[in-house]
């Protein structure tokens, strides 16, 4: 799994939603196989524009509240939060040129 | 510049890199950055694969075949396939970050992608309730009623895996019977939360943030009407991967890779195939696998015959 700091349904408000970077969560279980494919990709992004983005790991087995709240029907499923709301979403595992290209207003 | 790159990370591609290391052509396979291990990655449980009596989880069986890949010397790099240059005696593939491989030979196990309904809301409402992936998104569906397209064994093995979670699958298909395998059939028709509705074709996808209904067409008698559902997975099957080669590879009507007979060799000396990317037909992990095996001896004999060409021109030049 990535390196990312792992955020749960208790602190998703203090990590996530007050917080005044701009973050993306990575939605995600242990049994989702492109989850797993595209979390080596994720920790890259966020060694190389970990000053513009911060990436968070949910997983959505432990914290089916946040899961449920935001919709989530399929992982991988990126989210970049700006200010506590949603400004991006990104459903499935992507190479990372195509995953910096959806990102680029952001990195 | 190397022997022989193997492209794609499914049953074909690592069972040529098997036949191919051992043969000592220390392969390159350059199996996708997020894609690696193809589609068994997303299956759960395989058991027809010959030698496991049990059954094996899908992503098992494709780690043990990249083991026993590698046992022998072949590299797996996790990188994607850019573009290919297949003429000429040196064969070029590009990647996304590992730069630009040279070898004398070239497989493709490049398999096949799910097949979309090409509706105008399908795109929209993906990761909203439309999935391609039953093993990936099923968990979501707790409770839910939810409809399955297609009539072949995925389409069943998806319906079946839903039950664990949905309340109620519908399974949508526009015939009145099954390609699907008889025990796939079976497991299907004995489901009490499986319901068919057939000879039904979906037309549309509606909902605002979220799948709440498909609109059925009969092919029978063209009446059309509304199934209520909160997701939707597609399984109507497959198109093969060959938008690399393009332009520089013959491929048949039915868009596979064109090779000649039962041999792997497509029309460019050295450029070989196999696996789901020549087969549109048969489609099975272990058909794919033999099919790996073809490609390479096919491209063994191929490098072989060049070695050979090439002593024998240098015994001509020292007399």
């Amino acid at each position: 799994m990535s390196n990312a700091k792992a955020v749960s349904d208790a602190s998703f408000e203090s990590d996530v939603l007050k917080s005044e970077k701009t973050i993306l969560v990575d939605f995600w279980a242990e049994w989702c196989g492109p989850c797993r494919a595209v979390a080596p990709i994720l920790d890259q992004i966020a060694d190389e524009h970990g000053d513009k983005i911060e990436i968070v790991k949910l997983n959505v087995d432990d914290n089916p509240q946040t899961a449920m709240k935001y919709q989530i029907t399929s992982i991988p499923a990126l989210k970049v939060y700006q200010g506590g709301e949603v400004v991006k979403t990104i459903i499935g595992a992507k190479p990372k040129a195509a995953l910096e290209a959806d990102l680029a207003a952001f990195i | 510049m190397r022997e022989i790159i193997i492209i794609g990370s499914g049953p074909a591609g690592f069972t040529a890199a098997i036949y191919a290391a051992r043969a000592g052509l220390q392969p390159l396979l350059l199996a996708s950055s997020v894609e690696a291990g193809g589609d068994l990655m997303n299956t759960t449980e395989v058991e027809n694969f010959p030698g496991f009596p049990e059954g094996i989880k899908g992503p098992e069986l494709m780690m043990k075949l990249q083991e026993q890949a590698e046992r022998f010397g072949t590299e797996v790099l996790l990188d994607d396939v850019t573009a290919v240059h297949l003429e000429g005696d040196v064969k070029t593939v590009e990647t996304g970050y590992s730069g630009t491989f040279e070898a004398r030979a070239v497989i493709f196990a490049t398999g096949s992608a799910y097949r979309k309904l090409g509706l105008p809301d399908e795109e929209r409402l993906s990761g909203r309730g439309v999935s391609w992936c039953a093993t990936c998104d099923g968990f979501f569906f707790k409770a839910k009623t939810i409809a399955v397209v297609g009539g072949g064994d995925s389409a069943m093995e998806e319906a079946t895996f839903l039950t664990r979670f949905a309340e109620k699958v519908y399974v949508v298909h526009r015939k009145d019977s099954l390609r699907a395998s008889k025990i796939m059939q079976e497991r299907a028709f004995t489901n009490e939360k499986i319901e068919f509705v057939w000879n039904a074709e979906v037309i549309g996808i509606s909902g605002e943030s979220a799948v709440e209904s498909l609109s059925l067409r009969d092919t029978v008698t063209g009446e059309t009407r509304e199934l209520p559902v909160q997701g939707l997975f597609v399984a109507i099957g497959n198109d093969p991967r060959v938008h690399l080669v393009h332009g520089q590879l013959d491929l048949t009507v039915a868009g596979t890779i064109a090779v000649a007979g039962r041999s792997s060799k497509t029309n460019l000396e050295g450029v070989f195939a196999a696996g789901d990317v020549i087969d549109p037909h048969y489609r099975q992990a272990v058909t794919a696998a033999a099919s790996g095996t073809v490609a390479a001896l096919d491209a063994e004999e191929y490098l072989a015959s060049l070695d050979q060409a090439a002593e024998a021109l240098a015994l001509v030049q020292a007399s």
